[in-house]
């Protein structure tokens, strides 16, 4: 697998949500919501259900109208910039009766909208070898995904993306469905993983060490609770104004209660 | 043995008859992989039985199924797919809605309008009674059918697989929803005379379902699934000839017979491991 720690980020804000509103029937899903993430970056969204993480998710993708304020990828509506994202939805949205091969669904990063591909056989072998490399399944290629465990089939959505040269990849709620030890295995992947200039947004539930894998997390409990460094920004209030009275569960998970334990 | 293989086909019927069961065979049997994947059969069914109020109407007016088969099984997609998505009652119940009302209907409007049509052929097919211009039907939306899939294939499985996925990806999902709901009505429609409005689901599902029993991939699934759906109706026919059988039905139940050769294959498969 490739990784890289000598990461350097031009300050182009790839995604910019500005006062950001997204209604779903008649709730305000999401309410003037405002942050700006720059290209690269590993950004871990928090926050409880019904928060507005997969909402977020749903508005960056098109898939939900803004219905006040604005939200840009690279300058463009949601719905205009669609193919400069690829999304992993929740585990249930996607349909495994299909006994495809991980080259197969690697390969779905390929296709595109004119049906008949542009790529040469050869390059979209190409692309997909690396795809896998990166997310360290090169020895799966082959591999039926209902062989696959809950982790390693995450990752193969993940070298979609990949494959497709998506500047922005969405995971919603990887991490739903699968045990303890396939959380582990996506957490060390975007830890490790060589995004190459991509931004990678991952909404979870675990507040668990998120400085150690992501370099900045956005708190949303249907408004913007703070954005920035976990380190700095997962204070006790922002986890108050989040979880309310379920606080007590995450209150070790504070960046006081981290700087307490490091002294 | 040649000779009795061979000799149906010194009738012309038998002719028409097995260049029809074959096109009905493939294109039925092609798309029943996705159709069972995707858990379609219900949706399937429905679009068969939707068809027999525009079938009466039309005979009516002095149309022959045949002729009738493209403008129905576009109605009927279209009509389908919006009611679906636009109804807050549940894809099943829409379905079941759709399903039962249309099919009363048929039989309303052909005794209203007092219509000359064989029940029993438009429920369970009557292939021997098929006429040059319903080949020639029969085989170009086959040939129509299976371009289709060929063309949209990798679109279709993405759209199949990860419809959200494949939005976000820039695909036109709206296009390719109505796209395979068309397909799959046109196979059905083309197919009623083969083997009836009853019968055409298990001409459908049963071959890609006996397929799934004994094939690893889904390409290998579809490969599968025509080589059974051509067999059991070619199968079908001579031996509804040779034992003075009805047609569809003996069809279906060479598919059945096939389904549970590998249904038991893969429990020994499994029983082995």
């Amino acid at each position: 697998m490739k990784s890289t720690d000598d990461r350097v980020f031009d300050n182009t804000a790839i995604i910019v949500s500005d006062g950001c509103c997204v209604q779903i029937g008649n709730t305000q899903a999401l309410d003037d919501v405002t942050f700006s993430i720059t290209k690269g970056k590993k950004v871990a969204v928090v926050g409880p259900n019904g928060g507005g993480k997969s909402t977020l998710f749903n508005a960056l993708a098109g898939l939900a109208p803004v219905v006040n304020g604005s939200l840009k990828i690279n300058g463009l509506d949601p719905q205009d910039a669609k193919g400069t994202i690829s999304y992993v939805p929740q585990k249930d949205l996607i349909n495994r009766n299909f006994p495809l091969s991980v080259k197969q669904v690697v390969e779905m990063g390929l296709i595109t909208r004119n049906s008949l591909n542009l790529f040469a056989r050869k390059q979209i072998n190409l692309k997909i070898e690396e795809a896998l490399e990166n997310v360290g399944l090169s020895d799966k290629i082959n591999e039926n995904i209902n062989n696959l465990s809950g982790g390693q089939f995450q990752r193969v959505l993940i070298a979609r993306g990949l494959a497709q040269d998506a500047d922005i990849i969405l995971l919603d709620e990887a991490f739903s469905a699968v045990d303890v030890g396939a959380q582990e295995d996506i957490m060390s992947l975007i830890s490790d993983i060589n995004l190459d200039g991509k931004t990678i947004l991952v909404a979870t539930h675990d507040i668990n060490n998120l400085e150690e894998k992501f370099d900045e997390v956005l708190c949303l409990n249907r408004h913007c609770c703070a954005y920035g460094d976990p380190s700095e920004v997962l204070t006790e209030d922002v986890i108050k104004e989040m979880y309310g009275s379920h606080y007590e569960m995450f209150k070790n998970h504070t960046s006081e209660s981290h700087e307490k334990h490091n002294d | 043995m040649i000779e009795i293989i061979i000799e149906p086909f010194k009738y012309e019927f038998m002719m028409r008859s097995l260049i029809t069961a074959t096109a009905s065979g493939i294109m039925l049997s092609i798309l029943g992989p996705f159709a069972i994947n995707r858990n379609m059969g219900f949706m399937a069914d429905a679009m068969a039985h939707a068809t027999l109020p525009i079938i009466a109407v039309g005979v009516f007016l002095g149309f022959s199924i045949s002729e009738l088969g493209v403008p129905a099984s576009i109605l009927i997609a279209f009509f389908l797919g919006y009611i679906i998505k636009n109804s807050n009652v549940g894809e099943d119940t829409a379905i079941g809605i759709i399903f039962s009302s249309f099919f009363a209907l048929g039989f309303i409007l052909i005794s209203i309008l007092n219509v000359t049509i064989n029940l029993e052929d438009l429920l369970f097919g009557q292939i021997l009674a098929v006429s040059r211009f319903d080949v020639f039907i029969v085989t170009a939306m086959c040939i129509t059918v299976v371009s289709l899939i060929i063309i949209f294939f990798k679109q279709l499985l993405f759209y199949s697989f990860d419809p959200i996925g494949a939005e976000v990806k820039g695909l036109n999902t709206n296009f390719l929803n109505y796209l395979f709901l068309v397909i799959l009505s046109v196979a059905i429609v083309a197919s009623l005379q083969t083997v009836g409005i009853i019968l055409v689901l298990s001409m459908l599902l049963i071959p890609a379902a006996a397929s799934k029993q004994i094939t690893n991939t889904f390409v290998s699934s579809i490969y599968v699934s025509i080589l059974f759906g051509v067999f059991s109706s070619v199968s079908g026919l001579f031996l509804s000839y040779f034992f003075n059988l009805p047609s569809g039905p003996t069809m279906s139940m060479v598919a059945t017979f096939l389904f549970v050769v590998c249904f038991f294959v893969n429990q020994l498969k499994k029983t082995k491991i």
